[in-house]
C-alpha cells in the first residue's frame, strides 16, 4: 500500500456544524450527557440562531478544510427569536439550490432541525451526515490549495 | 435621428426646463461605433446628446444610487424593472424618479458581431430597418439585427417597462415562445460534475476586476463582501477557490433580485457566462416562492419574508 492509499484508507471527514444556541446545541449537549454515541468527525460552532448563519460561513468552511457542513436550528415554530429559522430556511433553500447548480455535490451541505430534547436525533443526524460525506470522499471542489 | 430619439430629447428638455428633474440619466454616443455611454444632463441645451438605439446596453438604474435630487431616467424594460426593485428595497424614493420608459427591441451583443466579422475593425456602423450596416476600412457588410441580438433579449418577456411616468413609443409586448435561453436549459440538464466543469472553466478566466458588480443595478452595498477586510472573507487572489467563492456569493446576494438584464455579462472583459447561474437561481425563486423581481412596487422580496409552510424537504 502506498502512502497515498494509506492516507485514503485512514481518511476521516471533517464536518463543521453550526448549531443554534437554543435547540441544536442543547440537543448535542443532551446527546453528550446521555452518553449517546456519535462520530467524532464533527466540529461544533455555536451560533445564536440558525438565522445567524451567514452563507459565507458555509462557503468559507468548504474552502478551508471542511469536507461537509451541517447547519442545525430549532424546529419551525420553536425559534427562540420567533422567526429566525423561517428566514434561514428560505436562505438555505436558495443556497443549497445554488451550490447544486454550480456543481457542489448535494451531500456536502446539510441542514436539520434538532430540538433541545432530541439528543437521539442529533446523534442520528450527525451519523447520517458523516456517512454521506464519507461516501462522497474528501472535498475537492472549492478547496483552497497552497 | 429616429422618431423615438426626437420624442426623448423633447421630453428631456421639457422635464429640465420645467424643473421637474435636476438631471437626466440617459445614453449618448460613445467614442467607438456601436458603443453608447451613460450620460448625465443638467442643462436643457445639452439634451441633443441623448440617443436611443440597440447599443444602449448598460443598465442605467445602477446610477440612481449615485445621484441626489429628482432624477429623470431613460429606462428600457430591464432598467425599469431594476428601478422597481430599488424602490421596493427602499434604496430610491419613488417620488424622486421620473421614469421615461422605452419599449426595447433588444440590445446588440458586441461579441456576436466580433465573431461574425471575424475581428475586422468596424469604423462606422448604423442600424436601419432591422439591419446592421458595418463599414470597415475596405469593406461594408450588412448583418441581420436578429443575428447579433443579445441571447437574453431574443427570449425577453419584459420588453415594455412595467413602471413608467412617461412612455416613449408604443408598447410592444414580450416575445412569444420559449422563455429560457438554450444555454440555461442545457446546463440545468447536466449532472453535478458536468456543471462544476462548466462553471469552473468559465469562472477560471475571471480576473477579479469586479466590472460585473459595478455594472449590476442590484449590487449597491456601500462595502462589498469581497472588499471587506475585517473580516476578510475571501482572499483577493486568482485562486480558483476564491474566484468560485466570489461568483457563488455574488449569485447568492442577487438571488431573488437578479433581473437577468445581462449588464454584468456585457461588462465582463473576459467574456464569462455570468448569467446562467443567476438564471438557475431565478428559476428556484419563481418555482418555490412565486416571485419575479422588478415587476411590482407592492411586492416583498422573497428573502425578506417567509411563509410558515415554505418547502423544506431537504432539511433533516
Amino acid at each position: 500500500m502506498s502512502a497515498e492509499e494509506h492516507a485514503q484508507a485512514d481518511w476521516e471527514p471533517t464536518i463543521i456544524a453550526f448549531l443554534c444556541n437554543w435547540c441544536s446545541y442543547a440537543g448535542a449537549d443532551l446527546a453528550g450527557i446521555s452518553r449517546i454515541q456519535y462520530p467524532p468527525n464533527v466540529r461544533v460552532v455555536r451560533v445564536p440562531c440558525s438565522g445567524r448563519v451567514n452563507p459565507l460561513y458555509i462557503i468559507k468552511s468548504l474552502q478551508h478544510g471542511a469536507d461537509g457542513v451541517l447547519v442545525s436550528g430549532c424546529h419551525p415554530g420553536d425559534c427562540h427569536y420567533i422567526s429566525g429559522n423561517y428566514y434561514a430556511r428560505r436562505r438555505f433553500t436558495l443556497l443549497k439550490g445554488l451550490l447544486e447548480s454550480v456543481g457542489i455535490e448535494p451531500g456536502r451541505v446539510n441542514f436539520s432541525w434538532v430540538s433541545a430534547a432530541e439528543g437521539e436525533k442529533f446523534s442520528q443526524v450527525v451519523t447520517g451526515v458523516v456517512n454521506t460525506v464519507k461516501a462522497l470522499g474528501p472535498a475537492t471542489r472549492l478547496v483552497k490549495r497552497g | 435621428m429616429s422618431e423615438l430619439e426626437k420624442v426623448l430629447r423633447e421630453t428631456a428638455r421639457r422635464l429640465l426646463e420645467e424643473n421637474q428633474v435636476e438631471v437626466i440619466i440617459g445614453f449618448e454616443q460613445g467614442t467607438l461605433p456601436l458603443r453608447t455611454t451613460p450620460c448625465f444632463i443638467r442643462d436643457p441645451d445639452q439634451v441633443d446628446r441623448l440617443v436611443w438605439n440597440a447599443s444602449c446596453g448598460n443598465n442605467l438604474a445602477q446610477y440612481l444610487h449615485h445621484t441626489t435630487g429628482k432624477v429623470g431616467i431613460v429606462a428600457k424594460g430591464c432598467d425599469a424593472r431594476a428601478i422597481v426593485s430599488e424602490i421596493v428595497e427602499r434604496q430610491v424614493p419613488r417620488e424622486n424618479v421620473v421614469i421615461m420608459g422605452v419599449p426595447c427591441q433588444g440590445v446588440i451583443d458586441r461579441r456576436a458581431i466580433e465573431a461574425l466579422t471575424d475581428g475586422r475593425e468596424v469604423l462606422e456602423a448604423y442600424i436601419a430597418d432591422g439591419k446592421l450596416v458595418l463599414r470597415g476600412a475596405a469593406s461594408e457588410e450588412t448583418l441581420d439585427l436578429q443575428d447579433v441580438l443579445d441571447d437574453g433579449c431574443a427570449v425577453c418577456q419584459h420588453r415594455d417597462p412595467p413602471l413608467y411616468d412617461i412612455l416613449l413609443g408604443e408598447p410592444i409586448g414580450g416575445i412569444e415562445g420559449a422563455a429560457v435561453r438554450p444555454t440555461v436549459e442545457q446546463v440545468a440538464s447536466w449532472n453535478a460534475d458536468e456543471r462544476w466543469a462548466y462553471f469552473s472553466t468559465e469562472f477560471s478566466r475571471c480576473i477579479r476586476c469586479y466590472a460585473c458588480r459595478q455594472a449590476c443595478p442590484a449590487c449597491y452595498c456601500p462595502e462589498c463582501f469581497v472588499d471587506q477586510t475585517q473580516p476578510s472573507w475571501f482572499a483577493k487572489s486568482d485562486d480558483l477557490s476564491d474566484i468560485m467563492a466570489f461568483h457563488i456569493v455574488r449569485a447568492f446576494h442577487t438571488a431573488g433580485r437578479c433581473l437577468d438584464c445581462g449588464a454584468c455579462a456585457r461588462a465582463c472583459p473576459m467574456h464569462i457566462d455570468l448569467r446562467t447561474l443567476g438564471k438557475m437561481v431565478e428559476k428556484d425563486v419563481r418555482e418555490l416562492y412565486d416571485y419575479e423581481a422588478g415587476m411590482d412596487l407592492e411586492s416583498v422580496p422573497p428573502l425578506g419574508t417567509f411563509r410558515v409552510d415554505d418547502p423544506q424537504a431537504f432539511i433533516k
